[in-house]
């Protein structure tokens, strides 16, 4: 009796850490229906001519966020035409981070001239179910038969201070194999990054 | 002669507060334990702009001091970009006060510096590696620890 309990405990540890750990390489990424910057709703399935997509989790007031916006409407403008569009989730509760408010959101968005859906994602569900330990954090999506397979996770590329121009860009490799009918060589990258700034439980 | 001790203690004041941060690569941090006169190394990644880190940064300090006259030695490594040098890392370590050696990270491919401190390290900050030169211990931590926590980690690889 013992024994069976500690295999069903060991079973329910080993899927509470699965859920936390999000997607893996392979997976197949669910949709997702949140608000946009311009008020209105975006879903992965409302890019009708997408063989993919470019999932951006980032936020307004993370350094490492902030030295990419450049780069990935550099990668919105470069893909999006070529079918894959960028898609940026903001991962952080506005409590928790102030700079972080839908409203903050907007004026980033029309400061910097993104050319790319930007999302709310309130209580964090996608950012818990895609598995983004950190800002910024990409996922790149390949429409197939089955639904979205996550191609790519990681870092934009390995330079985030813009130092070498030799840098690799991890994204735009991933993505030009995947348009070529390839398999990404590279499939999953680390960088420092901001931690997700949860919303505070109440505690009653 | 009294200007020129003025003017020569101005310079080594100034210096002194200029050498408080420099810039190391990892192989010279693994060179400063390496040579070090201490056994346990507590080195802390961490950057200003890091709510968390900034957080438990008081308790490296005072695991620091705690130790002073014991071969141990805490080192925080930010990974504030080296152009904020200057503008953050500086200000913020006089503002604080801090008295643990403090470094800014001088690696240019972050894939390979992570991979390197920790295999399984995400990239995460707040991290931690504590080193015993002695015991060729290395444990590595991604997460931000309670005074506690962090006693406990330590006396675990002393």
């Amino acid at each position: 009796m013992k024994k069976l309990l500690l295999a069903c405990l060991n079973i329910l540890l080993a899927t509470a850490v699965n859920a936390q750990i999000g997607y893996q390489v392979g997976d197949l990424a669910s949709d997702f229906n949140l608000k946009n910057v311009d008020g209105k709703n975006v879903s992965l399935a409302s890019y009708k001519n997408a063989k993919g997509y470019i999932v951006v989790f980032t936020c307004n007031t993370c350094p490492v966020s902030k030295a990419y916006e450049t780069r990935v409407e550099a990668l919105s403008k470069m893909y999006a035409v070529k079918g894959y569009p960028v898609v940026a989730i903001n991962t952080n509760d506005p409590v928790a981070s102030p700079g972080d408010t839908y409203e903050k959101m907007q004026e980033r968005a029309k400061e910097k001239g993104f050319s790319f859906a930007y999302l709310l994602d309130p209580d964090h569900v996608y950012t818990k179910k895609y598995g983004a330990q950190r800002t910024p954090h990409v996922f790149v999506l390949q429409k197939t038969a089955k639904g979205n397979e996550v191609a790519y996770i990681g870092a934009i590329d390995n330079d985030q201070q813009e130092a070498n121009a030799q840098r690799d860009n991890y994204v735009q490799n991933a993505v030009n194999q995947l348009l070529k009918g390839e398999k990404p060589a590279l499939t999953s990258t680390k960088a420092i990054g901001c931690t997700i700034k949860w919303k505070k439980e109440v505690s009653k | 002669m009294q200007k020129c001790i003025v003017t020569i203690l101005l310079i080594l004041a100034g210096h002194s507060v200029n050498a408080q941060v420099k810039l190391l690569t990892l192989n010279e941090l693994e060179q400063r334990a390496a040579k070090g006169k201490d056994t346990t190394y507590v080195v802390n990644f961490w950057a200003t702009w890091c709510g968390p880190c900034v957080e438990e940064l008081p308790y490296f300090e005072r695991l620091n001091n705690e130790n002073a006259k014991k071969p141990f030695k805490v080192i925080l490594m930010s990974l504030d970009f080296k152009s904020k040098l200057k503008t953050d890392v500086i200000p913020f370590v006089a503002k604080h006060k801090i008295k643990s050696e403090v470094y800014v990270v001088n690696e240019t491919d972050q894939q390979k510096f992570i991979d390197r401190v920790d295999k399984n390290w995400s990239g995460a900050l707040p991290a931690t590696l504590i080193l015993n030169t002695d015991k060729k211990v290395r444990a590595f931590y991604e997460q931000a620890f309670t005074y506690s926590e962090l006693l406990k980690a330590v006396e675990t690889h002393k």
